[in-house]
């Protein structure tokens, strides 16, 4: 505060998701190239290989890491690292599109609150405050139980427990817009009502929406692997990492730890990646709010 | 600062409480009946039939009159809103219901596991408290330091692991591996009664897993927060006075960066009993949420609403009680305006 040189010129930060690699510190290339592995390989997998991975070997089985197995094999004699490869592949796909589910639900009951206000706005707030108190886990479960464990279930469960924040967003990003000039000019300059909403509005809302969406898959994929984990999620068909990590729990206590913990590293490192950049795109469309994770 | 403040004033710092608890229970028992409701309109749409649920394998040689006979006596064919009159008279009479998948009534269940989940969560809440006040003041105190960024690093990176993994990999380090603590359990197996260092020793595990995966919110927290107020003006001025390092550090900083501290408590009681949850069927804990797991994977609808209400009564409590005990320790937070 002491020193009298003129502050330097700061360049307005740019608004494009490509924007975030540029002038970036090691930890987000880093998270960045982590990242787009994982997509790449998860994509591929099936044409690189094209091993059956429900294939079931029982003269294999439990072996420890080795340069034929890089992560070993579980109790059924699988590969694990290529299991992980393709359960990752169904947790983010089921994570993304559950994101992508309460989004909508989210964005709908947010620009409702924001629009019509007044008693629908408090009556609309008063029930995402109400879930917003309930242990969102146990709610998951319940609503996982009464519908049967299945895809559909699982999808109902996180989006059900997840699209209060994306409302609460919404909602107050059109509330403070409401009160901006260049929307008065608008509707005095006789644009209708839903010329208002689409041309003005909705372009300044959704950046928020994707930053949103993208900030969720995350908590998605950790709700989704905690009720595959308790046997409530995907059918084994589809074996997410939940259903890995449930199923090596059999071979971790007989010593065979790999079955269970390989799937959850994969996990935690591709989701620490996910949460990383979304942080850093949400400094960039936001920088008085601090990102929950700094690289 | 330096005067001692006089009574009166202490005491009109909680002359709101009553209005504000009145306050509250008018908003909490919408909030209950609204909760009820939704997950009796969800029970009523799951596919499962409950004469077929109770009658168990036995439904495959039951006679299409038996069964009847048992909707009929349950009025699981009545409408709806009759249905859930009748289950919310039942709960207000201390009624639960029977579990379909202990097969015992619910009250018993939640009075022979509830003890066990609040100890798991009590002493898992003290031990991130400790720690995370002890951690995050040393890290904002060299702010910048080795130790601060290790610690955040840490503290994120634990933030994206799922508790149950945590967990995972803490039996096969801790139990299986050194051998230094049981798997799992709340006993050893050849124990006839719960000896309190048996059950300590057990619980060491399952307490600092669930603690140590909600720790990175409250460190990072106290850690921001203390950074914060060591730039404060009393800071400054207590600094200025010549007073000791550590008493300006957890006499001064620490002191005003705790009081929000509390609101973040109760806001994260939701995610900690979630946790427990996932901690108890890791560990085989026999607390409410391993019991809750099993009342899901059989659809049993009374246990597992008896489990959510019950929950969504203590986090509305314990909200409310945080939010009396933020303006019993600030001045400047009013009650009753």
């Amino acid at each position: 505060m002491t020193d009298l040189a003129p502050a330097p010129a700061r360049t307005r930060p740019s608004r494009r998701p490509s924007a975030l690699l540029r002038g970036g510190r090691p930890g987000v290339v880093l998270a960045a190239g982590v990242l787009a592995v994982a997509v790449v390989a998860c994509l591929l997998a099936p044409l690189l290989w094209p091993l059956d991975q429900s294939a079931v070997d029982l003269v294999r089985t439990r072996l420890a890491p080795s340069p034929e197995h890089l992560a070993g094999t579980d109790d059924l004699g699988r590969d694990v690292a290529l299991r992980s490869l393709y359960g990752l592949r169904v947790s983010l796909l089921v994570g993304a599109v559950a994101a992508l589910v309460a989004t909508v639900i989210g964005g709908l009951v947010g620009a409702v609150a924001g629009t019509v206000g007044g008693r629908v706005d408090r009556a609309l707030m008063r029930v995402v405050d109400t879930i917003a108190a309930l242990p969102h886990l146990l709610l998951g479960i319940f609503i996982v139980a009464m519908l049967r464990p299945s895809l559909g279930a699982v999808i109902a469960s996180i989006a059900l427990t997840h699209w209060l924040s994306t409302a609460r967003i919404v909602r107050s990003e059109l509330l403070s817009l409401r009160s901006r000039p260049f929307i008065d000019a608008a509707i005095s300059g006789g644009a209708s009502r839903a010329r208002v909403l689409t041309r003005h509005l909705l372009p300044h809302v959704l950046p928020r929406l994707a930053l949103a969406t993208t900030l969720m898959v995350p908590h998605a994929v950790w709700h989704e692997t905690a009720l595959s984990f308790l046997g409530l999620g995907l059918p084994p068909h589809l074996a997410s990492i939940g259903n890995m990590i449930n199923d090596g729990q059999r071979s971790l206590l007989t010593g065979a730890w790999w079955a269970s913990i390989v799937p959850g590293l994969a996990l935690v490192t591709v989701t620490l990646a996910l949460a990383a950049l979304t942080g850093r795109w949400r400094d960039r469309l936001d920088p008085r709010v601090r990102a929950e994770l700094q690289l | 600062m330096t005067t001692k403040a006089p009574t009166p004033v202490r005491r009109r710092r909680l002359a709101g409480a009553g209005v504000v608890i009145r306050r509250r229970l008018l908003v909490a028992v919408p909030v209950l009946a609204a909760t009820s409701m939704g997950m009796f309109a969800l029970g009523a749409a799951s596919p499962i039939d409950p004469a077929q649920q109770y009658a168990g394998a036995a439904a495959f040689t039951t006679t299409e009159e038996n069964l009847a006979q048992l909707r009929a006596n349950w009025g699981v064919d009545d409408p709806l809103p009759v249905q859930y009159a009748r289950w919310v008279g039942n709960l207000l009479r201390g009624d639960l219901g029977w579990s379909t998948s202990r097969h015992e009534p619910v009250t018993s269940v939640l009075a022979a596991r509830a003890g066990w989940t609040l100890l798991l969560v009590g002493a898992a809440l003290a031990l991130v408290l400790v720690a995370s006040v002890l951690l995050g003041t040393l890290a904002a105190y060299r702010r910048g330091g080795w130790f601060d960024r290790a610690l955040r690093a840490t503290a994120y990176a634990v933030q994206s692991m799922p508790v149950f993994w945590i967990g995972l990999a803490a039996i096969a380090l801790f139990a299986l591996t050194l051998g230094w603590l049981p798997a799992g359990g709340l006993t050893d197996l050849t124990a006839t009664g719960t000896a309190p260092a048996d059950v300590a020793r057990h619980l060491v595990l399952p307490v600092t897993v669930l603690a140590i995966s909600q720790a990175p919110w409250f460190v990072l927290f106290v850690r921001d927060a203390v950074a914060e107020s060591l730039r404060d003006d009393h800071v400054l001025a207590a600094r200025a006075r010549g007073l000791p390092g550590r008493t300006v550090l957890f006499g001064h900083a620490l002191r005003t960066a705790l009081l929000p501290f509390l609101t973040l408590v109760g806001t994260h009681l939701p995610e900690l009993v979630g946790g427990a949850v996932l901690v108890e069927t890791v560990f085989s804990l026999p607390g409410l949420g391993a019991v809750t797991v099993q009342a899901a994977l059989g659809a049993d609808f009374p246990l597992l609403a008896a489990t959510t209400l019950a929950t969504t009564v203590v986090v509305l409590t314990a909200n409310l009680a945080t939010d009396l005990g933020y303006a019993a320790a600030d001045p400047r937070v009013r009650l009753d305006d």
